[in-house]
């Protein structure tokens, strides 16, 4: 089997491993010891433990809060209240998408398991106790479980705190041109229709959210060590919520046990942690549990969207509309750039194309738990690649066109880059018909289609699913892109040492993507250092450059030009001692990887190590001291991963199981850093694909009781059922970025849970069967055989 | 209660609560953090331990029960300043990403090959199939654990 690889061919040694080198990661000597830095680890003289005490009801008043016995508990410290945070104003908060939520509930709650007090103790076991021990007095109310429900006339309003607020919208936004949309329509010899629902999933991080909050009360400093995907995001918002000075408020985010958008908001329990320290004067330190994690913490995903694919008989694509409504539970809490509303959903036109697309989208608030996270994605951009692929299949069917071939009719050519999609992207570089034709290759897709033929007439199911994705990441420009109004720039800061070691400063923050290899990485490629003698610092606010962290894939692309820029700033003040200690002139010497040289004589040279050394010993006259710098990089556009995925499944009848048999994920995500690291990102986001195509899935009952709410209940796959992955690549160079790359953590998620569902839909597609909800459950399956059937 | 065991070889003797469990004892009394604590219900195996040689996962076992036993945890991988072949392995193989579940696959893939010096890929994927991992797909968590029973063989 051929496998297509097109590597970006590393200009440096092995050792040196700049990019393109799979060289072993930095951070792994301390995780393969046991010597990690999670937050749960860190333990401070005096500190005191605190446990949520949580609402049983969806939606209920609050008669009374009984905290007396509670108190009473030898070793309980505190019980803390929403009427004593109102007291400090602090009872509210506001989220990331400019709503504002509650902190401890005081007049009523509104998901189950929403805080409702916290009970502060000298033992987390004693704590726990006194969470029993606090008596709630709860007037139910009747539950909103769906948005469909929460839009009904009568429905009873959720935020009743909002003064004039008279139903249950949370947002309505829309993008794209709906005239012209209507126009393509009315060409259309058809319109492809699917309605699906995206349910709500969790990231669900093996670590969930914890916090050691440290206020001195001798010098007012507030030190949060805390589960951050963006430690100075999180200090500004503090600062804001709080009115605490932001110099005297430092953020520690240490190793983190797996983020995938969960650490991204700014949760009650950091909040009522910080405070609790405030008022008594001693570390708190809050680690949720699972059920907490679960029930109380950004979710992602749950929108019901309704699309509709306006094609010609001969297979051309028209035009688009998306009619969607999400769930966002009680409180508008989307991690997302302010200016979108329903993230990047507009997204939505794909690899395809098509002049006219419009997107409608209504968000309703439900009595559930707020969220709305970019899961492993770069906000709503899973949603909407869903959409496309599943409708491009299904129209695939209907033309009786194969799937492949109809992809291949419609993608965006190579020459028509930059690409202006029809809502408003600006597509940077791509070649979607050659990452189809390796994965196609590699699967023998021909050999697949006739074997499902012939399984067919034997009476067996077996299904080709695909997908074509194009993914939009690395937020983001400026003039778009804010969160709170926060600017979507990130950050380096690189000093070299005399000896010519370095380390690397950074706004963002890994949660096991790599960084500390990835981005010395960077730094090796720009300066020829050695990428083993360079540390990378992030998630301390106090000792890092301001940046917006690390979510939707943002670090390599943002973070990882500042590195590439900072460094290239270095190596030109580089150039001027070069020019010193060679007694040449600045335009006579060439860059060679690692050294200055005079040009036309190649034995005349300096290494960058000698360079750093003279920076600081014998640096030219009238030149400031030192080789360091910072770098702000507010990136030109977004950069746009792409890929094609090909699943095969085989499909039991009788049972409605479904087994994947070959996963082919062909992955564009320009040029590679690290070839394993990227692999592994890739790996893991395939699991997460499968995960929520085949399983994972947060539901309610009729009166909002979550189920869903520990990993008993909310499947996770195992090592057992998850998917054996082949891995192809192609590599088409972001134009913009100064190393070209584009950014892989959320690729595979966005892209693989199209691909699975589409094959279990390919395997009985000729039933009659157009859709199966996510997850794809072997229930749900047999249903759908049953119904076609009868 | 007082319970004496052994710890990463070491036998101690210690004053510990009936009612605490096991991994909250390794962690808060014993001061060993590389043992962790992701789900409360027995089914996400961070918190896996060797009790006897036997993975057990400690949030669902008092401390209490290890009285007389032998405890091994992460952190009594390496002996002699040499770490494992399973360490060494997990590394070279890209075999983690947030090290969360790390110690515990580590531990439970060290039993197996102990056991079992030349495991197929199914049977790796069985052994720790009460482990999970969110981050890296298991692929190369598999591909780990079957390289260090090679080097243990070469």
């Amino acid at each position: 089997m051929a496998i297509t690889k097109h590597h970006h061919e590393p200009i440096t040694a092995p050792e040196v491993g700049g990019i393109g080198h799979s060289v072993k990661r930095l951070e792994d000597d301390r995780f393969i010891q046991g010597a990690g830095n999670y937050v749960d680890d860190i333990e401070l003289p005096g500190m005191l433990h605190m446990v949520m005490v949580r609402s049983p009801f969806a939606h209920a008043e609050i008669k009374s809060i009984d905290t007396a016995e509670a108190e009473a508990l030898d070793g309980v410290v505190a019980v803390v209240t929403g009427a004593l945070l109102a007291e400090h104003n602090l009872a509210w908060m506001p989220t990331l998408s400019g709503d504002t939520q509650a902190v401890l509930a005081t007049d009523k709650v509104r998901f189950q398991g929403q805080e409702v007090a916290a009970v502060i103790a000298t033992d987390p076991y004693i704590a726990e106790d006194g969470a029993g021990l606090v008596f709630v007095d709860y007037e139910p109310l009747t539950a909103i479980v769906n948005p469909m429900q929460g839009l009904e006339p009568d429905a009873p309003i959720i935020r009743t705190e909002l003064e004039g607020k008279t139903d249950n919208i949370a947002y309505e936004w829309e993008s794209g041109d709906e005239a012209l949309a209507n126009e393509a329509f009315a060409k259309a010899d058809r319109i492809v229709e699917l309605e699906t629902h995206y349910p709500r999933s969790h990231p669900s991080p093996l670590e969930t959210c914890a916090c050691v909050a440290d206020v001195n009360p001798a010098t007012g400093h507030v030190t949060i060590h805390m589960t951050s995907q963006a430690p100075h995001a999180h200090r500004t918002v503090f600062a804001l919520v709080a009115g605490l000075p932001e110099q005297n408020i430092r953020i520690i985010s240490p190793d983190i046990g797996g983020g995938f958008g969960n650490k991204v908001p700014v949760y009650p329990g950091y909040v009522i942690a910080t405070a609790a320290s405030l008022l008594i004067g001693k570390p708190v330190k809050w680690v949720d549990d699972r059920t907490g994690n679960l029930i109380s913490t950004g979710f992602a995903r749950d929108y019901y969207m309704k699309g509709q694919l306006a094609v010609t008989n001969e297979g051309k694509i028209l035009g688009l509309k998306v009619d969607m409504v999400s769930d966002q539970g009680a409180f508008y809490a989307d991690a997302q750039p302010t200016k979108f509303k329903a993230g990047l959903f507009h997204i939505v036109t794909g690899s395809y194309d098509y002049p006219a697309a419009h997107v409608k989208t209504k968000g309703v608030f439900t009595n559930k738990a707020p969220g709305g996270v970019a899961y492993r994605c770069s906000f709503r951009v899973t949603e909407a690649s869903y959409l496309i692929e599943r409708l491009a299949q299904n129209a695939a069917y209907e033309l009786g066109m194969d799937p492949a071939e109809f992809r291949k009719k419609n993608f965006i050519q190579p020459d028509q880059f930059p690409y202006h999609t029809p809502t408003g992207f600006v597509y940077d570089s791509g070649d979607y018909e050659k990452a189809l034709d390796v994965a196609m290759e590699m699967v023998d897709y021909e050999g697949l289609r006739a074997e499902q033929k012939q399984a067919r007439e034997e009476g067996r199911l077996m299904g080709i699913g695909l997908a074509s994705f194009t993914e939009v990441v690395g937020a983001g420009p400026s003039k778009d892109y804010d969160i709170l109004g926060l600017k979507m720039f990130d950050s380096a800061e690189l000093r070299i040492h005399p000896t010519g070691k370095a380390i690397l400063k950074l706004g963002v923050k890994s949660q096991g993507q790599g960084h500390e290899t990835t981005f010395a990485q960077i730094v090796s490629e720009e300066l020829g250092l050695p990428f083993s003698d360079i540390k990378v610092v992030e998630g301390d606010t106090d000792n890092t450059p301001y940046g917006l962290g690390t979510y939707a894939s943002r670090s390599t692309p943002v973070a990882g030009a500042a590195t590439s820029m900072v460094a290239r700033k270095i190596r030109a003040k580089a150039r001027q001692i070069a020019a010193h200690l060679l007694e040449a002139s600045a335009e006579d010497l060439e860059w060679e990887v690692g050294k200055f040289f005079v040009k036309g004589s190649p034995d005349s040279s300096v290494t960058i190590q000698d360079i750093a050394f003279a920076a600081y010993t014998n640096h030219p006259e009238g030149m400031e001291a030192g080789l360091e710098g910072v770098q702000y990089y507010d990136p030109p556009n977004m950069t746009y991963p792409f890929g094609s995925y090909i699943v095969v499944v085989d499909l039991d009848q009788e049972t409605g199981e479904w087994k994947v048999r070959r996963m082919v994920a062909v992955d564009d995500c320009g040029v590679r850093i690290n070839p394993m690291i990227v692999d592994g990102q890739i790996q893991g986001g395939l699991a997460e694909g499968y995960a929520m195509s085949s399983m994972q899935w947060i539901t309610f009952d009729e009166t909002g009781n979550c189920i869903g709410s520990n990993f008993m209940d909310y499947l996770i796959p195992t090592a057992w059922e998850t998917p054996r992955f082949e891995l192809g690549e192609t590599t088409t160079p972001s134009p913009h970025h100064p190393i070209g790359a584009k950014g892989v953590g959320e690729s595979a998620t966005v892209g693989s849970p199209a691909a699975y569902v589409n094959a279990v839909i390919d395997a009985v597609q000729h039933l009659g069967i157009t859709n199966i909800d996510m997850p794809v459950l072997p229930d749900r399956v047999w249903q759908a055989i049953q119904d076609a059937s009868s | 209660m007082e319970i004496t065991f052994t710890i990463n070889g070491e036998e101690r003797t210690e004053e510990v609560e009936p009612r605490r469990l096991l991994v909250d004892f390794i962690r808060s009394q014993l001061k060993l953090t590389g043992t962790h604590i992701g789900c409360d219900t027995t089914s996400c195996g961070v918190c896996t331990v060797l009790v006897d040689g036997t993975p057990v996962k400690s949030c669902t076992m008092f401390a209490v029960q290890v009285d007389g036993r032998a405890v091994k945890t992460v952190e009594g991988l390496k002996e002699n300043g040499q770490l494992h072949p399973i360490q060494i392995a997990f590394k070279e193989e890209h075999g983690l990403q947030c090290g969360y579940c790390t110690p515990a696959m580590m531990l439970v893939g060290s039993k197996l090959i102990e056991e079992n010096p030349n495991p197929t890929e199914d049977e790796v994927r069985w052994a720790i199939s009460g482990n999970l991992c969110r981050c890296t797909g298991y692929i190369n968590i598999v591909k780990a654990i079957q390289s260090a029973a090679a080097a243990g063989n070469g």
